[in-house]
C-alpha cells in the first residue's frame, strides 16, 4: 500500500551526490515528494531528508541501494510515527491587507509570526506539518498573496540513541579531500 | 517497532591500514602522473583509443612503453569488453583510456556489462579542459552523469594534484568488495598541469567497507539450517569464483553430500565432471536443476543474485524451500528471494566458517533424483543435440568437439544468443574462470573483443571465442586489433544465418513471423583475410573435427565458420515468466 515515508540518508560532501541517491528512486519509478538536505554537525558529512509516497517493501531495497554506493554512510526508512519532523512555509502579503483587522488573529490562531513589513509587503513565517501549512496558505488567499514558499521535511528520529556520537567518530577519520569543484 | 540503539556507519577502523609508496617525481604533468599511477598500481595492459582529449595521457605514454602495452582497439566498447575479458582471465582490474564525448559515450555499454557482472574496470576518459565544461564545447559531454547509474563509482578530476588520489581509489574501489567499474574523468588543463608526483595507494575510504565482517550467528544459523536438511541443494554464482572459494564450495558440498549447480556467471567453478555437480541453471539450464529447484528443501544460494532468468516467476520459485543466502553485496540480500537465513559476507569467509559446523550427512536418494532428470534430458535433448547423425550440423555437437579437443581446459568466451546457451550447456569446464560471457546485460558482440582480453590476461590458455553471426557483425572491426596486436585467439562462428534466439521466440511465442532476424551475411572467411587472419568454413559433418583440430593446431589466431542449421531451437526452455517447473523439453 502507498504511504508516505521519510528516507534518511547520511552522505560524504561530493559533487553529484544527489544525482547518485535521486536516480535509484527514479529507476523504480517513484516520485520524490520532498528533499532537504544540509550539512549535519559534523563538517563534511551531510544529511539527506527525502519524503515519498512508496510502498515500504520497495523502499526498504531502496535504501539497500543508496546505502551500497561508496559516499553514503547509511541509509533509512521511517514510518509516519517514527520521525518527528517540521516543514517550514513563508507567505508574501500585501501590506494593504494589513488594515484588515483579521489577520493579526489568523497569525495568532495559527502560531505563524511576522519576519519583515515593507510599504509593499510583508512576510509570514509558519512551520508545522504539510497540512497544516496548506490550510494555512488557503486562510492566507483572500488577502492578497503575492508568493508562497514551502520547505522540504526536517526531521529527527524517534528511535535514535547515539546518532550523534556516531556521528563524531566519523569526523576522526580521514575523509580524502578532493577539490572536486572547478577552480 | 524495533529499537535500534545505534547508528554504525559503514566505516572500518583506521588502524587496519597500511600504505607503500613509490617513489616521487617532482614537477610532472598530470598526464604523466596517470601513467606513473597506473604502473603503481601493477598495471601493465590498458585497452584504449586516442582522441583529443587525452591526448597528453598518450603523449605521456610515450616514456612508458616498456613498462605499459597498450593495445589500440578498433572502437571504445571493444576496449571495454577487452578490459573486462583481460579481469575476468587475470584476476587483475582491466584499464581503459577514451577521449572525451563520442570516445566515452561509446563506453557506455562496456560499463553497463561490467556493473551489472561484477567485473573491476578502471576507464579513464580525457575531458575538455575545466573552463570549457558545461558549455557545449566540441566534444564534451557529461560522462560523469551519463555513466553515474552504470558505474560502482565516478569521479572527475580538474587538478593535476588530484590524480594519483583519484586513481588510487578508483582502483581500490574497482577490486575491493563486489567489483565494479569505476570512470575517471580527467580535463585537459588537469593533464597539463605540473606539480609534485607522490603515490598512495588507497586502502580505506570512511564511507565504504567492501568486505563486511563475518557474523558468528549468522554462521551458526546456515549451519543449523544446512544440518536439518533432508534435500539440500547449492547454487554456485559468480561470487564464489570472485571470491576464489571454489575449493572452499566443494569441499563443504562434499562433506555434507550436497548437489550443486551453477548459474550462467558460476560456470566453470565447478569441474562439469565432479560427483556432486548437477548443472547449469536458468532458462535455458538442465533440466533437473531447473525442477528440483522447487523439490528441495533447503536452497543455499552462494555468491548468486537471484536474476529473473534464473528464477522464472518468483512466486512459485522455491516456495517450498528454506532459503539461505550467502552473498557479499547486502543490496542482494531480499532483492529477490527472501532469504531465511542470510550471511552477509564474502564467500571464501563465510563457506570457510561453514565447513567445520556442517555435519557430513549422505543424501542418496536426492542427488538420484537429479541423475533420473538427466536420463530424461539425456533422452529428449542432449543425446540428439550433441550426436546427430543427420541433417546440417548442430550447435552442440561443433562445441562438444571443441569440448573433447581442449580437455574442457580452453577459455571460453561466448557472445549472447542461442550459441551462448548452447555452448555454456555443453562445453565441458575444468578450471575456474574460464567461462567468459555477457550474462547480465546479454551484450551481443561482446565475445571478440572479450576474447582478446582473455587471451591477454591468460596468454598461456587456449582461448575460444564462440560467436553467433549476428553478434560478430556487431564488434568485427577488432579483427584489426587481433591482426595488430597478434592475439593468438580462436574464433568460431555459428552461423545459421539468422537472430536465432529472437527467431526462436517468434517461432515459439510470435506465430512464426520472423520479423527482421533473418541475415544476409558476408562470407566470414573472407573478412578474417582481408584482416590476414587465415580461416576456414565448414559445412559438412564429415569436416568438423578435422577442422577444429586445424584451429587448434594453429599458431595464433584463426577464424571457424560453421554453417549450422538455420531454425533449430535451445531446449530445455523456462518460457519467459513461467514457473521453472513448467521446463520445457521439447
Amino acid at each position: 500500500m502507498q504511504k508516505e515515508y521519510t528516507v534518511t540518508v547520511y552522505t560524504e560532501d561530493r559533487i553529484g551526490i544527489t544525482n547518485r541517491i535521486t536516480v535509484i528512486f527514479t529507476r523504480r519509478g517513484i516520485n520524490i515528494t520532498s528533499l532537504t538536505t544540509a550539512e549535519t554537525e559534523i563538517p563534511g558529512v551531510y544529511k539527506f531528508i527525502i519524503t515519498v509516497l512508496s510502498e515500504r517493501e520497495k523502499l526498504d531495497k531502496v535504501v539497500g541501494q543508496i546505502e551500497k554506493l561508496i559516499e553514503i554512510h547509511r541509509a533509512f526508512v521511517h514510518e509516519e510515527d517514527e520521525v518527528v519532523y517540521q516543514e517550514l512555509a513563508l507567505y508574501k502579503i500585501s501590506t494593504k491587507s494589513l488594515q484588515n483587522g483579521n489577520i493579526e488573529q489568523l497569525i495568532r490562531d495559527n502560531h505563524a509570526r511576522i519576519l519583515t513589513i515593507t510599504a509593499d509587503y510583508f512576510v509570514i513565517e509558519k512551520t508545522g506539518h504539510q497540512q497544516e501549512l496548506i490550510d494555512m496558505l488557503k486562510k492566507l488567499e483572500p488577502y492578497g498573496l503575492i508568493e508562497y514558499s514551502k520547505s522540504g521535511r526536517v526531521a529527527i528520529v524517534k528511535w535514535s540513541r547515539r546518532f550523534h556520537d556516531h556521528l563524531k567518530e566519523l569526523a576522526g577519520k580521514d575523509a580524502d579531500n578532493f577539490k572536486t569543484t572547478n577552480s | 517497532m524495533q529499537q535500534k540503539d545505534v547508528l554504525p556507519m559503514k566505516t572500518e577502523p583506521s588502524d587496519k591500514r597500511v600504505t607503500a609508496s613509490p617513489a616521487p617525481a617532482l614537477n610532472i604533468t598530470g598526464a604523466e602522473a596517470v601513467i606513473r599511477s597506473l604502473i603503481a598500481e601493477g598495471v601493465e595492459t590498458i585497452f584504449g583509443y586516442p582522441g583529443g582529449a587525452i591526448m597528453p595521457i598518450y603523449d605521456a605514454l610515450y616514456d612508458f612503453q616498456d613498462q605499459v602495452h597498450h593495445i589500440l582497439v578498433r572502437h571504445e566498447q571493444g576496449a571495454t569488453h577487452a578490459a573486462q575479458g583481460f579481469a575476468r582471465t587475470s584476476g587483475k582490474v582491466g584499464v581503459v583510456f577514451a577521449t572525451s564525448g563520442p570516445g566515452a559515450t561509446n563506453l557506455v555499454t562496456g560499463l553497463a556489462d561490467a556493473h551489472m557482472d561484477s567485473t573491476p574496470m578502471v576507464c579513464i576518459t580525457g575531458q575538455v579542459g575545466a573552463a570549457l565544461l558545461g558549455t557545449d564545447a566540441f566534444q564534451e559531454t557529461d560522462v560523469i552523469g551519463i555513466t553515474m547509474p552504470i558505474t560502482k563509482w565516478n569521479i572527475q578530476v580538474t587538478r593535476a594534484e588530484d590524480i594519483p588520489g583519484a586513481i588510487a581509489k578508483a582502483f581500490y574501489i574497482a577490486a575491493n568488495g563486489r567489483p565494479g567499474p569505476v570512470l575517471v574523468d580527467i580535463t585537459k588543463n588537469a593533464q597539463f598541469a605540473k606539480f609534485d608526483f607522490q603515490y598512495k595507494k588507497c586502502d580505506y575510504i570512511r564511507s565504504y567497507r567492501p568486505v563486511p565482517e563475518l557474523q558468528n550467528e549468522q554462521v551458526e544459523e546456515a549451519a543449523a539450517l544446512i544440518n536439518s536438511a533432508k534435500r539440500p541443494y547449492i547454487l554456485c554464482g559468480h561470487g564464489v569464483l570472485i571470491a576464489n572459494a571454489e575449493k572452499e564450495l566443494i569441499a563443504l558440498a562434499e562433506k555434507a553430500q550436497i548437489p550443486i549447480a551453477s548459474t550462467l556467471l558460476g560456470l566453470s567453478a565447478v569441474p562439469v565432471d565432479h560427483p556432486l555437480y548437477v548443472g547449469y541453471l536458468g532458462m535455458h539450464g538442465n533440466y533437473g536443476p531447473n525442477i528440483n529447484t522447487n523439490e528441495c528443501d533447503v536452497l543455499i544460494a552462494v555468491g548468486m543474485r537471484f536474476d529473473d532468468r534464473i528464477t522464472g516467476d518468483v512466486n512459485s520459485y522455491a516456495t517450498q524451500a528454506k532459503v539461505l543466502h550467502i552473498e557479499i553485496d547486502a543490496a542482494e540480500i531480499n532483492k529477490i528471494i527472501k532469504a531465511d537465513v542470510a550471511v552477509h559476507a564474502d564467500a571464501k569467509a563465510a563457506l570457510t566458517a561453514l565447513l567445520p559446523k556442517v555435519k557430513a550427512q549422505k543424501h542418496d536418494e536426492w542427488l538420484q533424483s537429479f541423475r533420473e532428470a538427466d536420463k530424461k534430458e539425456e533422452e529428449k535433448v542432449t543425446r540428439k543435440e550433441l550426436y546427430p547423425t543427420e541433417g546440417q550440423l548442430k550447435m552442440a555437437e561443433v562445441i562438444r568437439h571443441i569440448s573433447e579437443k581442449t580437455g574442457g581446459h580452453a577459455v571460453l568466451v561466448t557472445d549472447v544468443g542461442q550459441h551462448q546457451m548452447v555452448a555454456s550447456r555443453y562445453y565441458g569446464f575444468k578450471d575456474p574462470n574460464t567461462n567468459i560471457t555477457s550474462g547480465g546485460m546479454g551484450t551481443m558482440g561482446f565475445a571478440l573483443p572479450a576474447s582478446m582480453g582473455a587471451k591477454m590476461g591468460a596468454p598461456e590458455k587456449e582461448v575460444v571465442a564462440i560467436i553467433g553471426d549476428g553478434c560478430f557483425q556487431m564488434t568485427l572491426q577488432e579483427l584489426g586489433t587481433i591482426y595488430q596486436s597478434e592475439i593468438g585467439v580462436k574464433i568460431v562462428i555459428l552461423n545459421n544465418n539468422f537472430l536465432g534466439m529472437v527467431r526462436q521466440w517468434q517461432q515459439l511465442f510470435f506465430d512464426k513471423r520472423y520479423s527482421s532476424t533473418e541475415m544476409i551475411n558476408p562470407d566470414f572467411v573472407q573478412i578474417a583475410k582481408g584482416f590476414y587472419i587465415p580461416g576456414r568454413k565448414v559445412t559438412d559433418r564429415a569436416d568438423i573435427s578435422a577442422a577444429v583440430d586445424e584451429m587448434l593446431n594453429h599458431k595464433g589466431a584463426y577464424l571457424l565458420e560453421v554453417v549450422v542449421e538455420q531454425e533449430d531451437n535451445v531446449f530445455p526452455m523456462v518460457p519467459s515468466g513461467a514457473s521453472i517447473a513448467d521446463i520445457r523439453l521439447e
